[in-house]
């Protein structure tokens, strides 16, 4: 299976730090579902399995040449555009939105898969292109098309966090790939008077409505706002060392919206205090700047961009649940990687870690 | 060159690399700049703020959708409902409270801990629902004693109001307070404990639709519980209300005239599939489910024989009995085994083997063909039919009416019935289909099973001569102020290709058992409108004829379906008298009198002023359809 030589090159540093974030996310999970009436397993043990099932998916992905994945890329993207269809035709409705298809053994969520598909692609694209002196407007057409389709797919689910997401990515992407300013100039001219025409004329009122909810939660939906006050008060009340392991009253007392998933760093933050949190922050940073270090190591382009775009992924992540979490940006429902709980994104980041470790390994092979 | 090109492109993105590494350092700065500024230097305020967490949220419950009929009659709507709640986070002793309530109010003590406990689990901040429905007088005592009673509130919620008392109860359905389970279900994750949704009927399937936005006031209180400030506030939106393909009038007349029997009816429009009544008797109280149901009450629904809870039009199978005779009349004829002359003699039973078949007249009908055998229902001409058909031709066109599947009605829980088919009972019990068995099904017996819906839609589909319409319930949804948001669409949803000739010939042989001496269904027959039929009575058990007469629960059930007028054809019935013995003698008459109801109701002088648009465009669509000068609807327009 995996080649001995890769053995030895094994990125320990990467490993260390998503297995550090794992652990602190369990003890987290443990703390923040304690006030929970608990049905069968208990949600820390759950995410154990999570982060041992990802663990596995991590080393499925490296023990294979990253290098396949550019001839598969498009058929990937192809399959994953059919699936997004597939979703919006018999996928399985919950909460308002169709996300999941049912493939009989297990539901499957394509627009999370989305994600890594279109880091592939975009990193095949750029990657037959070789132009010095940055992207022209020509240049950027088809990644453009590449990325609106399956964004335009996600919206419609409707699912515009993830939407936002994929798009967050691929302009990393592009933005490491490198514009011209003249680029830059005539997306900001063609962007701002579509988007005016389209708000004025083409939107419906209660299209208009949904943009506005989604950008603030607090002007309609009773919850969201209250939900930002309590994770500021419970953010604010950790102080400089915290309260101390499941002794939060925000948390313990349940006044969290969604404590073990999408709010878990706001558990974390009341009772770890600032500390707590710098200490998380500082190994994101690393890991985020680990992630770099290997798209810069890599002596292959399709492996830096690569390794460039799951970076990315990590990064906005991380940046819109805490952000979220500590008010700076409107509620969305994006999971803070290896740290909320939930298998789905376990997975997804797991699988680019798979790629970060890949790469990394793969350095000396030439 | 190429090369050069290469190398340099590589050591740009080398640099670009390390210019995203100190972006993404900003970023992580700002994010623990905000984090230094809510926890070192506001940590104070908002410690302060956690310990005494005194946000409070009061929830507005949004108006629910009314429910209307199709000409816009009123059906359910709302009234004011008090409920008496407390949050949690202000009681410093529950069990006196509790006691001091109960004392107060004279409300069950053991009822209002079992709520609070119930609700244990959830944010203190939110309201628990102690009593719903409480009086006028309560809410005054309450708020006289307000003092007294910190963290107890009065909430106002609209409750349903149904105008028309029990009229189609089934198909409207109720509400009541959201169960546990219901909570963990997906799809309802914005709901409360507390909140009311709909449980089943229209209530429920449109839920969505009625519900509307609740609304809600974020307010931090004191200690005491008084109002400090409003952080903010959002009003409930009301919810949509459904007009449903129901005519009240039609759907009142067809319920009197059930009386205290058991059964099903539904009236559907023939070109459409808009389902005009929709009945299953008996009915009960909607409005008492949605209140406190009285412990007789409940007991009297449950021990009833007839089961009123159950919808027996949407949910009930039964046997169809000769009423299927359609459908295997029509597989004769297409597969070239009888035509308009065929006959067979009956002789008053059928030998097939070592096994008789007996005709529901031992003495025999004679010489039979194809319209005699549908006007006085034989058997044995059915019988022969059958020994040459075999099961699966019958099931070809059984299918084809789209029956042995949902229909697709929007309502939950609507049952698939049953046509059995020799593949099928391989499949299901291991077994070969016997030959016999299919004689039996040619009739109706045997496996055959069919829902009131299906049974109309079967003779909908016969009466315009091979469309299936997908029965509906629902013609639009409006807003608050009336204005259409949604109609719903007339779906085609199958075709039954046959003959027309074939389709003339079963036609004739149902306007015979109406309107011909010797016709089983007589007692449809109407003065001013053709009316074509069929009359149907179906096993429940093999017995017969027991020397003390035979239990309820044991006896044949009553079938008839039937449409009108007969040359343009626009509505359909079928009634299903749960043990009403004669399909001609319980159900007939009570076809006759929905199809009386929704004739009379379109003669002129019984519009209504205030009629929608669209009920004067039937009529007028009727004035020009209608050819019989006899009939009185049309005398009055000249």
């Amino acid at each position: 299976m995996i080649d001995r030589r890769l053995l030895i090159n094994i990125d320990w540093v990467l490993a260390g730090l998503v297995v550090t974030v794992c652990l602190l996310g369990i003890l987290n999970i443990y703390s923040a579902t304690t006030p929970y009436k608990i049905v069968g397993t208990a949600y820390y043990i759950k995410q154990c399995y999570w982060m041992l099932v990802g663990l596995f998916v991590a080393l499925t992905v490296c023990s294979l040449d990253y290098h396949i994945l550019e001839d598969l890329s498009y058929w990937f993207y192809g399959l994953l555009l059919f699936l997004l269809i597939a979703v919006l035709v018999i996928g399985k409705r919950s909460m308002g939105a169709t996300r999941w298809l049912n493939l009989g053994v297990m539901n499957i969520q394509p627009s999370e898969l989305m994600k890594i598909v279109i880091i592939v692609t975009f990193a095949r694209f750029f990657n037959s292109f070789q132009e010095a002196g940055g992207l022209r407007v020509k240049d950027v057409l088809i990644p453009f098309c590449l990325l609106a389709l399956p964004a335009a797919l996600i919206m419609k689910q409707p699912d515009l966090g993830t939407a936002t997401l994929v798009i967050l990515i691929a302009l990393s992407m592009i933005l490491y790939v490198g514009l011209r300013w003249s680029t830059i100039f005539t997306f900001v001219c063609v962007t701002i008077p579509m988007a005016w025409v389209g708000w004025s004329f083409l939107l419906r009122p209660y299209q208009k409505n949904r943009v506005l909810d989604f950008l603030n939660p607090e002007r309609s939906r009773l919850g969201s706002g209250y939900h930002i006050i309590q994770s500021k008060i419970a953010v604010g009340s950790g102080g400089f060392a915290g309260k101390g392991f499941v002794k939060g009253t925000q948390s313990q007392l349940r006044f969290l919206p969604e404590q073990h998933t999408d709010f878990a760093f706001s558990v974390f933050a009341e009772e770890w205090g600032f500390l707590g949190c710098l200490l998380l922050i500082i190994i994101y940073l690393l890991l985020v700047l680990w992630g770099l270090n290997i798209a810069r190591r890599c002596n292959d382009r399709f492996g830096s961009l690569l390794a460039v775009g799951v970076t990315a992924m990590l990064f906005w992540h991380i940046v819109i649940n805490m952000g979220m979490v500590i008010g700076l940006f409107p509620v969305v429902g994006v999971p803070l990687p290896f740290f909320s709980y939930g298998g789905t994104s376990m997975i997804t980041s797991m699988v680019g870690i798979g790629l970060l470790q890949n790469i990394s390994m793969r350095r000396f092979m030439f | 060159m190429k090369e050069r090109r290469i190398v340099r492109e590589l050591l740009e993105s080398k640099q670009r690399i390390m210019s995203l590494s100190f972006v993404v350092g900003v970023v992580f700065l700002i994010l623990l700049v905000r984090l230094w500024h809510l926890q070192i230097l506001s940590a104070d305020d908002y410690h302060a703020m956690s310990e005494n967490n005194r946000l409070r949220f009061v929830p507005v419950a949004a108006s629910r959708g009314a429910i209307l009929d199709r000409t816009g009659r009123v059906l359910v709507s709302n009234r004011p409902s008090f409920s008496l709640a407390v949050i949690p986070q202000e009681v410093k002793d529950k069990e006196a409270l509790l006691t001091l309530l109960s004392g107060l109010l004279g409300l069950d003590r053991a009822d209002m801990a079992e709520r609070w406990e119930k609700s244990k689990g959830r944010a203190k901040y939110y309201p628990i629902v102690l009593a719903s429905n409480i009086t006028r007088d309560h809410v005054e005592i309450v708020e006289e004693n307000h003092l007294r009673l910190p963290g107890v509130e009065i909430e106002m919620k609209p409750v349903r109001e149904y105008s028309s008392k029990q009229l189609a109860a089934h198909l409207l359905g109720y509400i009541g307070e959201i169960s546990e389970k219901e909570l963990d279900v997906t799809g309802f994750e914005e709901y409360n404990p507390g909140d009311y949704i709909g449980k089943n009927g229209i209530e429920r399937a449109l839920e969505k639709e009625l519900h509307g936005g609740d609304g809600g006031r974020q307010l931090e209180v004191d200690a005491r519980g008084r109002v400090l400030r409003t952080i903010s506030e959002s009003s409930p939106t009301v919810g949509n209300s459904v007009v449903l393909t129901i005519d009240a009038t039609v759907q009142k007349q067809a319920e009197l005239a059930f009386g205290s029997q058991a059964g099903a009816a539904v009236a559907m429009d023939v070109s459409s599939g808009e389902i005009l009544a929709f009945v299953s008797n008996p009915g009960f109280d909607p409005a008492l489910f949605s209140g406190k149901m009285p412990a007789d009450v409940w007991k009297s629904y449950l021990d009833d024989k007839r089961h009123p809870l159950e919808n027996k039009a949407l949910s009930g199978q039964y046997p169809p009995g000769s009423t299927f005779k359609v459908v295997t009349a029509l597989a004769g004829l297409q597969d070239n085994r009888i035509n308009e002359s065929t006959s067979f003699n009956c002789s008053g039973s059928y030998d097939l083997g070592t096994s008789t078949f007996k005709c529901w007249n031992k003495k025999g009908h004679g010489s039979t063909n194809l319209r005699k055998s549908l006007r006085e229902s034989c058997d044995v001409f059915y019988y022969n039919l059958a020994d040459k058909l075999g099961v699966d031709k019958i099931a070809t066109v059984a299918k084809a009416f789209k029956l042995g599947a949902p229909l697709g009605v929007e309502l939950l829980n609507e049952r698939s019935g049953l046509i059995p088919t020799s593949e099928w009972k391989l499949k299901r019990f291991g077994k070969k289909w016997f030959h016999g068995e299919t004689l039996s099904v040619a009739i109706g017996q045997g496996a055959v099973l069919l829902t009131p819906i299906q049974l109309a839609s079967m003779i909908a589909t016969v009466a315009n001569e091979g469309t299936i319409y997908r029965p509906h319930v629902v013609k639009r949804i409006v807003d608050a102020d009336g204005k259409t948001l949604r109609e719903s669409k007339n779906e085609i949803i199958g075709t039954a290709v046959y003959p027309k000739e074939s389709y003339r010939l079963v036609k004739q042989g149902l306007l015979a058992v109406v309107n011909e001496p010797g016709g089983t269904g007589a007692m449809a027959r109407l003065p001013d409108v053709k009316v074509a039929g069929k009359t149907g009575t179906s096993q429940v058990v093999k017995l017969r004829d027991s020397k003390y007469g035979t239990p309820y629960q044991y006896k044949d059930h009553a079938l008839f379906v039937a449409f009108a007028p007969f040359d343009k054809p626009e509505i359909a019935v079928a009634v299903v008298i749960e043990h009403g013995e004669h399909g001609g003698a319980a159900a007939a008459p009570i076809a006759g009198r929905i199809l009386r109801a929704y004739f009379d109701g379109k003669k002129p002088v019984r519009k209504d002023v205030s009629g929608t648009a669209d009920k004067d465009d039937s009529d007028d669509d009727n004035d020009t359809g209608m050819k019989e000068p006899r009939t009185s609807g049309d005398a009055v327009h000249d």
